[in-house]
Formats: structure tokens, sequence, C-alpha cells
């Protein structure tokens, strides 16, 4: 049994992985230890959401799977801050946790080059530094060129409820009890973190008209540049608010010391997510609030559990009881699943390369949670950057590295393999800063181009994509040269948004420059024969421009230090001026260029200095 | 494409001319927006221009400008050297104009790392370069540590974390769209805050105490009799003879300035006309301007003669002088002493002879030790860390002021965040407090959220 590369693990990561993999002709094994969990949802059913939703796109937009697969399976979707500005809105769908997994297998079974087997891997085949394969639990040898690591929460993982520690993965399901100490020995920094889920409610027993409804949109929307919507607005399945009440927050008070994470269990190392306390950490740590918010959310057509998002617990079983009674519809409430915490390994992601390939084992990559990731959006883009980075390396091939000024999968992997993390990372807006370049809607326009250089967009994909951007510019064309004039008529349309405009004629550019016209209004006063989504480029980029401009100047900057090349056998140690702290992170860290070294840490301007000094001294190159 | 960076290349002292280094590839287009005199962009390489660099239309000084195109220069970029005249504070408005116009200041040894960089330098020197750098850097950082009056400081911090207030709640917004338990920032919530925001940071820059010494100098006027001493002592102190020193009473007509520097805290001394009820309509108005002087200055040095007794508008006069940082100082201790030195009753006396160089010294220590200048000089080393900070405040209020136009004209609060956040950026820079976990931990810890 030979593969070309093996991918161990099918959750979000792996998929994605063995799909670009066998997508780009390779021939692939997905192992996984379980062939009943593969896209499997552990916790919650969304796909997307704030800055992750932005993720979706860029994975489509570079010729991943997961949008895709998302529009064909969910259950009811939305475009999230919709009335704020172009740079943060996002999609999140509700995804179906039978049909999701089920589309998924679908897809990776059509691929020719992919196999996919069950099995639990234990070890790693090394040699000299280099992986050559993998090794079963059976002792089992498969030879490959290439490893991908998407274990996601499995090594050595610990389900915590109450008092109890239990040597579980999720659902219940066998960890790997062997990886990551044999990852140590290979010389990885191994890092243990926490997650927690909430319980699972049976739909029947919820009393929903004690709860608020959250509808989907009205309006068609899809991830995917390739595909129509595939579902109908009216079908969609509804989510519901609700609040924890004063009771909640006294049973919680009152049991605390039985929560794993109060007490009830005085060995855990593993560090939780500060975006994700659990219910316990939100009553102690904000006693102020008389309420928390809740969401309801159907996981799925086929069966009956409701997510109960919000209230995530390692409190025991007959506390999760009381706890859940005392909420408004739920006095009768049936628990099907209690919530519970989740300790697991993770290795230190700065010992990664920007291809997710690691510093210390030639050959094998690393993607998803094992990286110190959350998140199902994260774990897929890390594995399609790992996927086509192995695939690269095979045709012997530069990596592809995104750049923070390119996706936020650029973002997200520079700040693993930069900073570091503390406790699991999760993307958020806030965390590009370039995001008014880094946008949902332009998400086609800024990456099909790359995935069609890695060998990931085809043909059609990337004629329709130069289609739309030779529409783009005629319509800038057009709205440039088209004059209108504001007659009469008009000013009336006008006066119904309490808009004034003089008897005047001017260019349509102009027009859309004012700052209260909108593509509303200006669709009301002129026909103009582009599509919706062509129409919205330009008006974007007229809108605002001056801050597009600032965005792309500053981008610059950073493109022209990330040229800036740090040789791969830097001393350190040699640069005596550096200071002390710096020289610990440069070794820590060892930046691939002149920007990812600025961007760590305890290095400090004049670090940088003497350092673009000594390379010039020592490499004679241009910094 | 580098920045375009500035320095003055002058030491920390005074002399009669300072030089600010400009380098760059917009060194002469920058120069050239803020100087009046032949079109810099048009001059021919290696030539020395006259002119006045203008802040719109306000002459801050008269100066010399050399030119120097690449790549005949020390930094093999376009070099821009501006000989300013006008002493230390005008040489550091010039600087400040030239940061605000599109210049940034450089780092310790910046020059000499283009220099070595653009092949300018051998390279047995890069050893010497990175030396530079690390030595200079290292006084920067004790400086950066002390930087700001810790009032200053405290201001700037309360700012800032107001404004971290701010963004997180916006990130919040953004991040967690349906958390309805939130306070949704709108731009009409916004509107107040940014107002405030605006007003605060004008204060700030009004009321920095000791940046203002520092900025500005302490303004300092001798005031007395005629034929006290007054030039003579600005002679002194200054040792250069600006000051027109004569035996006939009201010689200075009209006002002589000097600077000097105590502990790198610069006194800009004014000589004024001598008081004294005079027919003589030119010095009418010399006494006229000495008593407004006095009331604008930070410091009044009273001179009194030893050899005089008090006259009755003197007195008068030192009742006025009370409510001001004030020395009284005894000229011509050499002479008899006719002065009734009982009278006086002051504890801030200084007895000196300027004529025979006695207490000289004294006086200058008298002065420092009234405006805690040694105290003020550790907290505050350079008037070019403060030309910086007070730049950046600057940039940031009219920043504010466009975020504000910006707020009302209804663009998208996320924008608006973006601009909020290099302001809160910037000011970090001050007191060098900014740190890119803050703004994430902020948001968590001010903010209940999660699965």
């Amino acid at each position: 049994m030979n593969y070309e590369i093996i991918v161990v693990g099918a959750g979000h990561a792996g998929c994605e992985a063995a799909f670009a993999c066998a997508r780009k002709g390779h021939k692939t094994l997905l192992i996984t230890s379980n062939l009943k969990n593969i896209a499997d949802m552990p916790c919650n059913p969304h796909i997307g959401g704030s800055a992750k939703g932005i993720v979706v796109r860029e994975i489509d937009a570079l010729g991943g799977i997961m949008g895709k697969v998302a529009d064909k399976t969910h259950l009811q979707i939305k475009m999230l801050n919709s009335a704020k500005g172009p740079a943060v809105q996002s999609l999140r769908a509700q995804g179906d946790k039978i049909a999701y997994p089920k589309e998924m297998i679908k897809t990776l079974t059509s691929l020719e080059n992919l196999e996919i087997k069950e099995g639990m891997v234990e070890d790693l085949i090394v040699n000299e530094g280099k992986v050559l394969g993998i090794i079963l639990e059976d002792g089992t040898k498969i030879n490959a060129k290439e490893v991908i690591l998407t274990t996601g929460t499995y090594l050595k993982a610990d389900i915590l409820v109450g008092n109890t520690r239990t040597r579980k993965g999720p659902h219940g399901e066998r960890p790997s009890n062997f990886l990551s100490d044999k990852l140590k020995e290979y010389g990885f920094t191994i890092k243990r973190l926490k997650t927690g889920t909430p319980q699972r409610i049976a739909r029947d027993s919820i009393d929903f008209s004690k709860t608020k409804l959250e509808p989907g949109d009205n309006k068609y929307l899809t991830f995917s540049f390739d595909l129509e919507p595939c579902y109908k607005i009216e079908e969609q399945m509804p989510c519901y608010l609700t609040y924890t009440t004063p009771k909640t927050h006294e049973i919680i008070r009152a049991n605390l010391n039985k929560s794993s994470m109060y007490g009830a269990l005085d060995d855990i190392e593993g560090i939780g997510p500060r975006y994700c306390p659990s219910i316990e950490d939100k009553v102690v740590r904000f006693s102020d609030k008389e309420r928390h918010q809740l969401f309801i959310e159907p996981e799925s057509r086929y069966y009956d559990d409701m997510y109960l998002q919000g209230f995530s617990t390692s409190m025991p079983p007959e506390v999760q009881e009381e706890m859940v009674h005392s909420l408004p519809g739920f006095e009768n409430a049936k628990i099907l699943k209690y919530g519970y915490a989740i300790e697991y390994d993770a290795i230190y992601p700065t010992q990664l390369k920007a291809s997710l390939e690691t510093k210390i084992l030639e050959n094998l990559f690393t993607a998803g949670q094992i990286n110190g990731t959350s998140g199902y959006e994260e774990a897929a883009c890390q594995g399609l950057i790992a996927g086509i980075n192995a695939s690269l390396k095979l045709e012997g091939k530069e990596p592809l590295v995104l750049k923070r000024n390119e996706a936020y999968i650029g973002v997200l992997i520079d700040d693993l393999i930069t900073k570091g993390i503390r406790d699991p990372y999760r993307l958020l807006t806030s965390r590009a800063e370039f995001r008014l370049i880094l946008r949902s809607d332009n998400a086609d326009l800024r990456l099909r181009n790359i995935g069609y250089e890695v060998g990931m967009i085809d043909e059609n994909q990337k004629n329709r994509l130069d289609q739309k951007m030779s529409l783009i510019n005629e319509c800038m064309e057009y709205l440039k040269n088209t004059k209108i004039k504001i007659d009469l008529e008009k000013q009336n349309i006008l006066k119904e948004y309490n808009i004034e405009i003089s008897n005047t004629t001017m260019t349509l550019e102009n027009l859309l420059k004012r700052p209260e016209i909108t593509m509303e209004i200006i669709s009301k006063l002129a026909d103009i024969p582009y599509d919706e989504t062509i129409l919205e480029q330009v008006y974007i980029n007229l809108k605002y421009e001056g801050y597009i401009k600032k965005a792309y100047k500053e981008a610059e900057k950073l493109i022209k230090l990330e040229k800036k090349q740090i040789p791969n056998d830097i001393d350190y140690n040699k640069i005596k001026n550096i200071a002390s702290e710096a020289r610990q992170k440069l070794n820590e860290v060892r930046p691939a260029t002149i920007a990812q070294a600025i961007r760590i840490s305890g290095v400090n301007p004049s670090d940088i200095s003497i350092l673009s000094v000594y390379l010039k001294k020592e490499y004679g190159k241009d910094e | 494409m580098e920045d375009t960076i500035c320095a003055i290349a002058t030491g920390g002292g005074v002399g009669a001319v300072s030089i600010i280094k400009v380098s760059g590839n917009d060194a002469i287009s920058i120069v050239n927006s803020i100087f009046k005199g032949k079109d810099l962009t048009k001059v021919a390489s290696h030539t020395i221009n006259y002119g006045f660099i203008v802040d719109k239309d306000e002459i801050i000084d008269e100066v010399l400008v050399s030119v120097m195109k690449a790549p005949k220069t020390f930094t093999r970029e376009d070099v821009v050297e501006i000989n300013t005249h006008g002493g230390y504070a005008a040489t550091n408005k010039v600087l400040e104009t030239l940061l605000l116009n599109g210049c940034r200041l450089a780092e310790p040894g910046e020059f000499t790392k283009r220099a070595f960089l653009n092949g300018r330098i051998d390279l047995l020197e890069a050893e010497a370069v990175m030396n530079i750098i690390d030595s200079k850097t290292d006084i920067q950082r004790k400086m950066a540590l002390n930087q700001i009056s810790g009032k200053t400081s405290n201001l700037i911090n309360d700012l800032r974390s107001d404004m971290v207030e701010i963004i997180s709640n916006i990130n919040v917004n953004i991040d967690y769209p349906e958390y309805d338990d939130v306070d949704i920032i709108t731009n009409e919530i916004l509107l107040p805050k940014i107002t405030n925001l605006k007003n605060r940071i004008e204060e700030i820059l009004k009321e920095s105490e000791n940046g203002k010494l520092i900025k500005d100098g302490i303004k300092t006027s001798i005031i007395g009799r005629p034929n006290v001493g007054k030039s003579s002592l600005l002679n002194a102190l200054l040792e250069e003879d600006k000051a027109i020193v004569t035996d006939i009473a009201g010689t200075t007509r009209d006002i002589v300035e000097g600077n000097i520097v105590l502990n790198g805290i610069l006194l800009n001394i004014i000589d004024t006309a001598g008081i004294r009820a005079t027919d003589n309509k030119i010095e009418a108005i010399g006494v006229e301007k000495s008593l407004k002087l006095m009331d604008e200055s930070d410091l009044v040095l009273f001179m009194l003669n030893n050899n005089e007794t008090l006259t009755d508008d003197i007195k008068e006069l030192l009742t006025k002088v009370k409510d001001k940082k004030y020395l009284i100082i005894i000229n011509k201790i050499d002479l008899d002493r006719k002065l009734d030195i009982d009278y006086l009753k002051q504890e801030n006396i200084v007895e000196i002879s300027v004529k025979e160089n006695i207490g000289i010294d004294d006086l200058k220590n008298k002065i420092i030790e009234l405006f805690n200048i040694e105290d003020i000089n550790m907290k505050d080393p350079t008037y070019l860390n403060n030309t910086k900070s007070i730049t950046i405040l600057k940039n940031c209020l009219k920043r504010v002021a466009d975020i504000e136009q910006s707020v009302k004209d209804n663009l998208p609060i996320d924008m608006l965040e973006m601009d909020i956040k290099s302001i809160w950026e910037e000011l970090g820079k001050i007191n060098g407090s900014t740190y890119e976990e803050e703004l994430l931990d902020e948001m968590f810890k001010r903010f209940c959220l999660g699965k």
C-alpha cells in the first residue's frame, strides 16, 4: 500500500485537506478512527459567522468544498451585519448535522484518487527528521511521501463532567492515547487546551411560545461562487432566543463547587477559550448581569435535538437538569445530551512554517484544532492550505502562503505561527488589519486566480471570474461616463428618502459618491444595465474609495516587507546587539521575512534595524 | 518606497544655527510644501536656497535650505538640510511642521542605517552602525519610560481607556451581531463620545504643563529700573553681546531676546526697556511693553541696584510681581549697599555682580530650583521626544475632527471603528503602551459572550 499523501483525521480540516490533495491528482489516503464521524459537527451547528463566513467564501474561492457542502444542506442562512459596512458583512448558515456529513462523504467518495479507511494512528514512521508514513495501533505501517495530521480534539482527549474525568473524545469516541507523546518525543512542544459544549434538548419538550423566533434571511444567499441557491426561503428552519433567569443564576452559584472548572476537578491544565466562557464563568465574572442570552438552534431536519447555545457547562448531570428547567420554555425540557468540557493536546503552532509544514519534521503538515484553533471554518481553511501545500511540495513547487492583506486565512495562519496561542484561537474581525480589503463580497476577486494557479480552480471557473472582472471595469466606465439629470420627477423620488439635490446634471459616479445615496436609491433613479453583484463591487469601491486606497497603501508597505526574506540558517546568537527578549523570540519563531519578524511581540523596531543591518552585512541582501 | 525621515542634526545644545536633516523619496517635495522661496523641486542638486519655512501663512523661521538629490548624498536618497536661525523654539517648530506634513521622526541611527543599506558606507562599518543604533536606542528607551509627565500620561491613559471601551463595544457588535444584551453603538451614540475625545485631546495639548515648558521654554523677563544692569545680565547669561549695553539710562528701547538652556530646559529671556515714568515717547512704549511682558512671563527676574535706595514705583511693582514665579536679583553687590534689604522681606533673593561675574551660577541654580527643572529633566529629557508627542497629539486631533465629520456623514460604524482604533494606536506611541492583545483582552473582559 503506497500513497503519496496520508491525511489523518476526517473532520473539517481533514476532509478539506484530502479533497485538495486528491483534486490535485495525488494518490491520497484519508484515515479516520471512526468512519461514522466524517465531517462531524460535535459542537455548534453553524457554518460561518462573523469573519468565519468570509473564510468559508475564501475556501470556496480557492477551490475548497466547505461552502458548497454547506450551501447544499443548510437549515437556514443569514447575512450578518447587513446593516453595517461591507467589510464586516459575513454569512452564517445553520448546518444540518446529518445532511452536511452525508454530502461531504458524497463529494469525497466521488474523487478518483482518494481512499478512505478506518484506523487509529498512534505513531509516525520517521527517519532522519523526515516523515515517511504512519503506524496504526496494531502496528500496521503505511508509507507516504507526505502526512497531514488533522486530529482535532482527539489527542489524549478527556471529557470532564462534574467531578469525573474520562479518557474519551467527542460523543464518547475513542481518543488517540499515544500520538501526542510520540510527537513530544520527536521534539514538539505540546500544549493542553480545553473547550466545552452545551446540552442538547428534545425539540417537542420545549415550549417555544416563551421564546423569540429567529428566522433566516428573506434573500437568497450562497457561500459558493459556483452554486445557485438550492433551498427555499420559506422552508428554512428558525432558531429561537431565550434568557437565563435569576433562578438559573442561583442554582449555578449554589452548585459552583460541583463544576469541573470550579474545583470539582483539581487536575485541569487545559486553557479554555476567552471568547467561549462556560455559563458558570459568565455568572461568576459578570455577576451584575441579570440575565444571559441563549440561542436554541435546530441541529438537523432528520432528528429532534436542539442545541442550547450559550449554556456550555461542566456541571454534573443533576445540576444541569435543574439549570435547564429554570429557563423560560424549558420547564419540562428533556435533556438528550448533557453539556461537558473537553481537554485535549495540541502542538504549539510557532513550530510551523507558513505552509503548515512543521519545522521539526519534514513532510509533516498539521491543520485544525491540533494547531490550537477552534471552529470548523478555522479548521477547514487550514486543511485546505495544508492539502494544497503538501501537494505543491510533491510537485516540487513553492508553497502557497497567503498574506495578511490577501485573506483571513493568511491572518489566521500568520497569527498562529508568529504569535503562538494562549487559548484556543478563534478568528475575529478585529484580528484583520486589512478587513476593508478582505471582504465577503470580493473573496473570488481576491483569491480565485490564486486558486487557479495552484490547480484548484478549473478553466470554467476561471473564465467566469475573468468575465466578472471585465464587467466590473465596464460598469465603472459606464457610471463615469453616463450623466443623469436630476429633474423634478427624480427630486420627488429623492424626497422620499429625505434627500434634496438641486436641478443639476451629474455623472452617475458623482451621484453615487454622495454619502446619502445608496444602491437602492440609485436603482430607482437610473436603469443601470449591470447585475447587482457587479454594481455592488463598483458601489463599494466608489463609496469607500478613501478608506480602500488607504488600506491598499498600508498593504503595499507590508508587501514590501514580506519580500525581505530572512535566510533559514540565520544564527540569532551571533547578532550581539539584539535585545535578549527579542533574541529569544526570534529563535523561537524563526520568522521567514522581516514583516513577520516585526509582528512578533517583544521584538522592537531597533532590533529590526539591527537585524536588517546584520542581514546586509552577512548575506549582502537589501534587508 | 521608504518613509521620508527627519531629525535635528545639530547637538542638543543651542547654537546660533541648527540643522534639520530630511531624507527620503519625498524629502524635497515635503520641504517644498512648507517653504516660501524658490520652487525646491526645480532647483539644481547640491544648491543652497534662501527663504522661509511657513506654517500656512505664518512664517516660522528664516532659513537656508540645501537640496541634494540622490544618489550623491549621505543616505543615497534625496536629502534636504534646513539651516534654521531662530534658536531652539523655532527649530523645533520647523521639525514639528515637517512631521505634520508627511515626514517621520528618524529612529536612532536611522540615517546611518540607510547610508549603510544603500551601500554608502563600507561593510566593515556595519558593526559600528549596529552599535550606534543599540546605544542610541538605550538612551531612547530610558527616555520613553519617563517621556511625559505623570499627569499628561494619566490623561492619555484615560483617553485611551475610553477609546478601548468604544472600540471593543463596536467589535462586539460586529463579531457578535446577535447579542442583544450588549449596547449597540450607533452613529448618534458615537457622536458625543467623539466630540468629547476631541475636546480632551485639545485640553491635553493645552494643559500638559511640562510639555509646554519644554516646548516653548520658560518665558523669562528681566524687569527693573533703567541702568540696573538688565542687558548686562542677559549678556552674561547668553555669554554673547546680543543686547546693547551702555551706561546711558534707557538704551534698550525695544526688546532683546536670547535663549539659554538650563539642564536641557530652554529659558527664553527677554530684556525689557527700563521701567520709569518718562516723557520720552519711544521709551514709554517700552515701559508699557515691559509691564505686559511681565504679565505674560513664566518667570520674572526683578533686578534691583545694590547701590540705590528703593523708589516708590519699584515698591509698587514689587507687589505686582508677587503672583508670578520670580527672583529678586540684587546687582552690583561689588558696590556699597544703599538698598534697604530689610524692606524686601522676600525669600527669592540672589545677590550678584554682573560686572565682577559674581553669583551668576547661583542665579542659574535658583532658577533650576524654582522650576524643579531637575525633576522635569528626568521625566522629560529631550525636547525631541516631546515634539514627537505633541505632533502625535496634533495629528490625532486632526483625525478625530475628521471622524466627527464622518460620523455626521453616516459612514458605517465599522469603518469609524478602524479610524478610532488607528488613533488609539497612535496615542499609545506616546506612552509606549500599545500591545496587540490589549483590545481582545478588553473585549472579553468587558463583555459577556460565548457559546
